[in-house]
């Protein structure tokens, strides 16, 4: 009996450990679904009276559907254009060896110890005289000169390791550069493809200070914006509030889960700064 | 290594290869990415350092080179001091405590649990959502009034007299503001300890058992040093990570209450799209900069020679 407790009781412990950390999201949760006003004589832990109530004005009230679709939009179209720029990119640099591919590579990397701080003034001064403030490309422009670095570094620290004599054979039988790109070296790829996507894309999903430098007030404000221009005007409605925050949380969360192992793995390995 | 080396194409055509400067490839290549990073990145880099010296204010197309005067200004000013001093206790607070809790977890889940697998996602989750999100759910736990989140459940257990204000109390909002990052992030400081975890031979363990050490022994003596190349990058991570912290400032005391949450990041902010001092912004922008470079630098040099002592 004891041995038995002794093995359960660290399982016990974590088990309760973890609890104790998914209380904040338990909580967020229930609160959303029982209507306002509700609360007053129930505790939020409670099951009676729940509804969608608060999840319809919610969705109404911070127009969430179309700052859904443009978070989509402009999360899928900056990270396809970071894949493919960083590894075409990275296909040079990893090959040539000129003094000039060095010198390039050293100042990508250099991006990745820069903090992007330094730039962010000069840089809205710039997008604001191209006329590209309140646009989606702006902000799209950004994401791809700022995802670079890195992901250029992981894709050619990958392309270094392997061999170049699959590229070679394609061009002894008459593949031009690209072909041999889009044939072998993309697919060589594959693994840091996935890590990238993954880091830059949840990057780009969640990131706050940018849009809201760049689009906020416009129709392609993404999520996090257009959550926090809501709950600047709900404050005191916490159901409300917190049915917009599990509406914007949620489909992060699906791929999280769907994806999990492969997510988690593409955090260990491609750490970044 | 590679795959040439063990059975190369016949050395003529190799050569022939080499020699041929068709095989490199063309320069048109790096050209999309590097015209992207120098807009992005590089030439606003660049003018942020050099607005620095300038009163720039975003609006006339004239910058007056002033010399120091925006860093003197900075110096003397409560805001811009309380932000540096309040950066580096975040920044601290944030890598000591995350740390320490991402290696509980890892060790917790490292163990032969049934619910290993299930507990590493749930305690990673928090780290994909959005830092906005985080900062509205704690903004309602730490709501003052006492009917509701932390301060309810306080009274609920019996230990009103622990409730508090947490984030309007200047002496605890910063701390507050740590939590936060730490129940995000504890996840994420767990994977890279857990990937540190399952690169230790389990041969090294074994034969402490048949030496018949105990099991703090074998975390000082195995565990502890040999997790040294993911403590590294953990510190550092987390370090560099609080130094830029800024969502959550933001978002759940907006750097009150007065200055006791201004961060440098919630300040160049305000200076540079509140109030328009452009010039101001900049030079807060690159005394933070140089921070972020110096710490991970140093951190970088300190945390190598403790691997290398080991």
């Amino acid at each position: 009996m004891t041995a038995r407790l002794r093995l359960l009781a660290p399982e016990i412990g974590m088990v309760l450990v973890g609890l104790l950390f998914a209380l904040p999201i338990g909580m967020l949760v229930m609160l959303s679904l029982h209507p306002q006003g509700q609360l007053a004589t129930v505790p939020w832990y409670s099951l009676r009276g729940l509804s969608l109530e608060n999840y319809v004005q919610a969705w109404r009230a911070a127009n969430l559907g179309a700052a859904l679709l443009s978070s989509v939009l402009i999360t899928g179209l900056s990270v396809a254009l970071v894949v493919v720029i960083s590894s075409v990119a990275a296909y040079y640099l990893a090959r040539v060896q000129s003094r000039l591919s060095h010198s390039l590579y050293i100042l990508f990397l250099l991006g990745i110890v820069l903090p992007a701080q330094l730039a962010l003034v000069p840089l809205y001064s710039t997008m604001k005289n191209l006329g590209l403030l309140g646009t989606p490309w702006g902000l799209i422009l950004c994401y791809v000169g700022l995802q670079l670095p890195f992901s250029v570094f992981l894709y050619a620290g990958f392309l270094r390791t392997r061999t170049r004599s699959y590229e070679e054979a394609g061009l002894v039988d008459g593949a031009t550069h690209t072909q041999v790109f889009r044939y072998i070296v993309l697919p060589l790829l594959r693994p840091v493809t996935g890590t990238v996507l993954i880091l830059n894309g949840i990057f780009v999903w969640n990131d706050f200070l940018t849009p809201l430098l760049y689009v906020s007030g416009t129709p392609y404000q993404t999520l996090p914006v257009a959550i926090y221009a809501f709950v600047g005007q709900y404050t005191a409605q916490w159901g409300i509030v917190f049915a917009g925050l599990v509406m914007s949380m949620l489909p992060i969360l699906m791929v999280y889960f769907a994806l999990q192992r492969s997510i988690i793995q593409g955090f260990a390995s491609g750490v970044k700064g | 290594m590679s795959r040439a080396e063990v059975s190369p194409p016949s050395d003529a055509v190799a050569r022939a290869h080499r020699a041929r400067p068709a095989t490199g490839v063309p320069v048109i290549f790096i050209v999309p990415a590097l015209v992207l990073y120098v807009f992005v990145v590089v030439y606003p880099s660049i003018s942020g350092i050099t607005y620095a010296f300038t009163d720039w204010n975003g609006l006339t197309a004239t910058r007056g080179f002033v010399g120091f005067r925006n860093f003197r200004e900075l110096l003397g000013d409560d805001a811009a001091r309380a932000a540096l001093g309040n950066t580096f206790r975040l920044a601290l607070g944030v890598m000591v405590v995350q740390n320490a809790a991402g290696l509980l977890l890892a060790l917790g889940t490292h163990a032969r649990l049934r619910s290993r697998f299930v507990l590493r996602t749930l305690f990673f989750a928090p780290a994909v959502t959005s830092t906005l999100i985080a900062a509205f759910l704690w903004q309602y736990i730490y709501d003052p009034s006492g009917r509701q989140g932390l301060n309810a459940l306080l009274g609920s257990l019996g230990l009103g007299t622990w409730q508090q204000d947490w984030l309007g109390n200047p002496d605890l909002a910063l701390w507050s503001v740590v939590l936060v990052v730490v129940w995000q992030y504890a996840g994420y400081s767990m994977v890279i300890f857990l990937a540190g975890l399952q690169g230790i031979p389990q041969e090294l363990y074994e034969a402490a058992d048949i030496d018949g050490a105990s099991g703090a022994r074998k975390f000082w003596h195995i565990t502890w040093p040999l997790l040294a190349p993911a403590l590294t990058l953990n510190l550092m991570l987390s370090l560099v990570g609080g130094l830029k912290l800024f969502d959550q400032v933001f978002a759940m005391t907006g750097g009150g209450p007065g200055y006791a949450t201004e961060t440098l990041s919630t300040l160049v902010y305000k200076q540079a799209f509140v109030f328009g001092h452009y010039g101001l912004g900049t030079a807060l922008a690159f005394m933070l900069a140089i921070i972020v470079a110096a710490v991970s630098l140093i951190q970088l040099n300190l945390l190598r020679a403790r691997e290398v002592s080991e």
